[in-house]
């Protein structure tokens, strides 16, 4: 008896060791990087652009990875949510729907740098578009829209059957139950776990490499809107390197003397925007939930 | 009516549905839309295969000239493109991390569900949530600065010289799988059904009697299918590993030294090397290696009775 | 003093008679189970309100009453299983064998080996039938496989079991048994942690009618070796099998309380209180 209680006071010591150790790491990270970036980050690293000679900027990589991430989601979204309500409206069992998750299990197992492979032969030579923005977004949208589909299908299918029964009831179409009851509850998960997944989206690195490219940003003119440029920045074919694809590059050049520190804010700048994020998607998820809850 | 109707949403068969929900257009665009990515893994698999063989096909190499040991592409006397190195790296780093990640992951899933006062849970999930978020460029550039100083310098003194080394790698690798292992065997414990705890409880057993004669072994299941969705992340991971495991195409023979990956060595020398040439072309046989990698892992963990590859 | 230690022994103290005794106590057994001015609260709810009961050894008590009166709460009190309900609370006493079981050097899990529970649904582990029974035993220290095989085998067999399965029971899972065989099956690794009382929490409502006649000449049998506290919905159930019975009923704050204990026939035939009789001849509940 005495031996089987200190052998539970002991795993019960170890499983809280366990969890404090984990939470102790994960907080010295942040904190180590709040502090090793301290008096780098600065509006003018934000928004500046890189230098060989002096610490510069991250500008023009913050910009790249913005615009990659928004291009992606426009490009997975939209189709996800479709895919998503196939899924778990429609698709029920079957060969046809089985293939469909055997698909979306294998892609999300594909790993990313494969992902790039695959975009450097299809979206860069195939294409000849070279390094591109629109390369990377594809890229990072063939393991995306596996993602948004499965996200939309289980925040459809989290809306429960009653809902569905006391519309159907009211002898409105499938398609309309879908529309203007089913959707609309699903639409806090939706939104939240679409923020979660951009929070993945904006730190990947490995599917760029070879797609949008690792060449170091000129100055960008912000206001040169013409899309078919490649010099623009808003064109979807102007090469994007991203902040964690120059994390890397900085690093496997091994060149200047400034890599430490701007590394270090950088990657400082990823983990903030993770935690932000993060903290969004919880923030804006529990908005929509009362919004749609309350409205009703 | 009311039946048309569950049938409906229970999925039936097409054979359960009218001609009119039959042609549905919104059942068909959303069908169209959920099936790409049948197509995209078809195109995956057709550019990536076409791509790999490369090497043999076109530049006639044997399959045992690539699949075997020795590894020293720019030699102009001995050049040999043998890529078991690397495979035996990746797998090397991937067990090695699953050996460090799995009792911390396991562990912490456990303490999360079955001990963890509410003010802990709410403290650990969240915290998951934003370990599993950490790029892998943040976490090589940790192995970086952080990791490999202290094991090369202050593990010194004890006896042990490390730097950027197969044992950094399956460190940097096991942390960002540890999100992943925990969360689905969190998953995977939460959904044992409670009647067998209060079962085992009532028996006048100790809550860690319970947890390890009949939680464990009622997961064990989910368990090792979440060890091997961490085995499969680990060994897909480019950027990180990369960053911290010295890059030798070496068989790696111990934990200390310098070793390269499939992911690290294509990381680094796809953008180095001329399209067409050897060279490039076993980067891309490396790529295939992993992709039948990652689908066999998937037909592993569908064998394992659950579908959770998507995370 | 530790109450794991079995009433049977030399040593055992005498039980202690209640000072007050509660009313109609008309069997001279011993008293093994005791509860004095108890109250179960869930948060700020009360779920129990003032239960004064004695539960006597060697026979079959019930506990009956409409649902939401608290009688599974009571029964879950005996082997302290409220204390893994976040939030519930339990005040007053209980005495098992005269020792208050909310003692401060009393361990919960001594109390819970000692007051065996038997769920509303049969909860089989998923292991086999042999590793079922021993399950309690091996956790509790006994490795020796001859000890581990008798103690399976006797288990089964009290428990009605051992024919339908003596011939695969170290292989066939726990599992593939019918509802009325898992119920048994739990039964028998229930008295595998060799306990003095066995509560039941309406151990027949999942089971068809075959299953629960076995099932109550199972307890039958049980009663000579153990002292059994039965919930349960069905009336005539609890005329059939138990000794005695306490009808509980809900007050209007929704609390849960006794209204009277007796002789299962004075409670049927002859009730005290108007609240048993309406009850017990279906006019409420």
């Amino acid at each position: 008896m005495k031996r089987t209680l200190y052998a539970d006071t002991i795993a019960t010591g170890a499983l809280w060791a366990i969890a404090i150790l984990v939470v102790t790491i994960l907080g010295a990270i942040i904190l180590h990087f709040l502090f090793a970036s301290v008096g780098t980050i600065s509006l003018g690293f934000l928004f500046g652009d890189p230098s060989d000679t002096s610490v510069g900027g991250i500008g023009p990589l913050l910009w790249n990875s913005i615009y990659i991430l928004v291009l992606t989601l426009l490009l997975t979204v939209p189709l996800g949510i479709l895919g998503g309500i196939y899924m778990a409206e429609y698709a029920g069992q079957g060969p046809i729907p089985n293939m469909i998750r055997l698909s979306q299990e294998l892609i999300s197992s594909v790993p990313s740098i494969v992902v790039g492979l695959f975009g450097l032969a299809l979206f860069v030579n195939a294409t000849h578009w070279s390094f591109t923005a629109l390369g990377g977004a594809l890229a990072l949208s063939i393991f995306n829209l596996p993602l948004m589909t499965r996200l939309t299908e289980q925040a459809l299918r989290a809306v429960p059957r009653d809902e569905r029964d006391g519309s159907l009831a009211l002898g409105t179409t499938k398609w309309q139950t879908i529309r203007h009851v089913v959707l609309p509850l699903a639409v806090p998960g939706i939104v939240t776990g679409v923020i979660l997944t951009a929070g993945r989206i904006f730190g990947e690195a490995a599917a760029l490499l070879f797609t949008s490219g690792v060449a170091t940003p000129p100055h960008y003119d912000y206001l040169d809107f013409s899309l078919g440029d490649p010099r623009s920045p808003w064109s979807p074919f102007h090469a994007a390197t991203t902040l964690s694809v120059y994390i890397w590059k900085l690093n496997s050049e091994g060149l200047g003397t400034f890599v430490r520190q701007i590394s270090d804010a950088a990657a400082a700048v990823l983990v903030i925007m993770v935690l932000l994020f993060n903290l969004g998607a919880r923030w804006l998820g529990r908005v929509l939930q009362r919004r749609v809850t309350g409205a009703r | 009516m009311a039946n048309s109707v569950a049938s409906i949403e229970r999925g039936k068969l097409d054979r359960g549905l009218t001609f009119r929900e039959r042609i549905d257009p919104a059942r068909r665009i959303t069908l169209l839309a959920a099936g790409a990515v049948i197509a995209l893994v078809l195109m995956l698999l057709v550019f990536i295969a076409f791509n790999g063989v490369q090497i043999f096909t076109a530049s006639g190499f044997s399959f045992d000239a690539i699949f075997n040991a020795t590894w020293n592409p720019d030699s102009t006397t001995a050049q040999s493109f043998g890529i078991l190195p690397f495979i035996a790296g990746t797998v090397g780093v991937m067990v090695v991390a699953a050996i460090i990640a799995t009792p911390l992951s396991v562990g912490l899933a456990i303490f999360m569900a079955e001990v963890a006062p509410d003010w802990a849970r709410s403290v650990a999930q969240p915290a998951m949530e934003v370990f599993v978020g950490i790029p892998s460029v943040v976490w090589g550039w940790l192995g970086i600065t952080v990791l490999v100083p202290f094991l090369r310098d202050d593990l010194h003194g004890i006896g042990f010289t490390l730097g950027f080394s197969w044992f950094a790698g399956s460190i940097v690798l096991s942390l960002m799988i540890l999100p992943t292992i925990t969360s689905i065997t969190f998953d995977v414990i939460t959904s044992i059904p409670a009647e067998l705890r209060s079962a085992s409880v009532a028996l006048g057993t100790t809550r860690w009697q319970t947890i390890r004669h009949v939680v464990i072994p009622a997961g064990a299941a989910g368990i090792m299918t979440a060890i091997v969705l961490g085995m499969m992340r680990a060994a897909g991971e480019a950027l990180a590993v990369q960053m911290v495991i010295g890059n030798r195409g070496v068989m790696p023979t111990s934990l200390a030294d310098p070793m390269s990956t499939l992911t690290s060595e294509i990381t680094l020398d796809v953008g180095n090397t001329v399209a067409g040439e050897p060279w490039n072309q076993v980067l891309w046989t490396m790529g295939l290696v992993l992709l039948l990698m990652s689908f066999g892992f998937v037909l592993l963990v569908r064998r394992l009775g659950r579908r959770r590859a998507l995370g | 003093m530790s109450i794991a230690d079995p009433p049977a022994r030399a040593d055992a103290p005498e039980v202690t008679r209640p000072t007050v005794a509660p009313s109609s106590l008309s069997t001279s057994a011993p008293i093994k189970l005791q509860a004095r001015g108890l109250n179960v609260y869930y948060g700020a709810k009360r779920a129990v309100r003032d239960v004064d009961l004695d539960i006597p050894a060697n026979a079959i008590m019930s506990f009956i009453g409409p649902s939401g009166c608290g009688k599974t709460s009571i029964l879950r009190c005996f082997d302290r299983m409220n204390d893994l309900v976040p939030g519930a609370r339990v005040e007053g006493t209980i005495m098992l064998n005269g020792e208050d079981i909310n003692g401060r050097d009393i361990l919960p899990v001594e109390v819970r080996r000692r007051v065996g529970l038997v769920f509303q649904r049969p909860n089989p582990f998923p292991m086999t039938i042999y590793d079922n029974v021993a399950y309690g035993p091996r956790r509790h220290g006994t490795s020796n496989r001859a000890a581990l095989d008798e103690i399976v085998e006797s288990c089964l067999g009290r428990a009605a079991l051992w024919d339908e399965v003596k011939d695969d029971y170290r292989k066939k899972s726990g599992l593939s048994l019918s509802g009325g065989q898992q119920q048994r099956l739990c039964i028998a690794r229930t008295l595998a942690t060799e306990p003095d009382v066995v509560l039941m929490d309406e151990p027949c409502s999942a089971l068809d009618p075959i299953a629960t006649l076995k099932i109550e000449e199972l307890m039958a049998d049980l009663r000579a070796r153990y002292t059994i506290v039965i919930v349960t919905h069905n009336m005539q159930q609890a005329a059939r099998v138990s000794d005695r019975t306490a009808f509980f009923t809900m007050g209007e704050d929704r609390s849960g309380y006794l209204v009277e204990v007796g002789d299962t026939s004075e409670i049927f035939t002859n009730p005290r209180e108007r609240l048993t009789e309406d009850y017990v001849s279906g006019r409420f509940g």
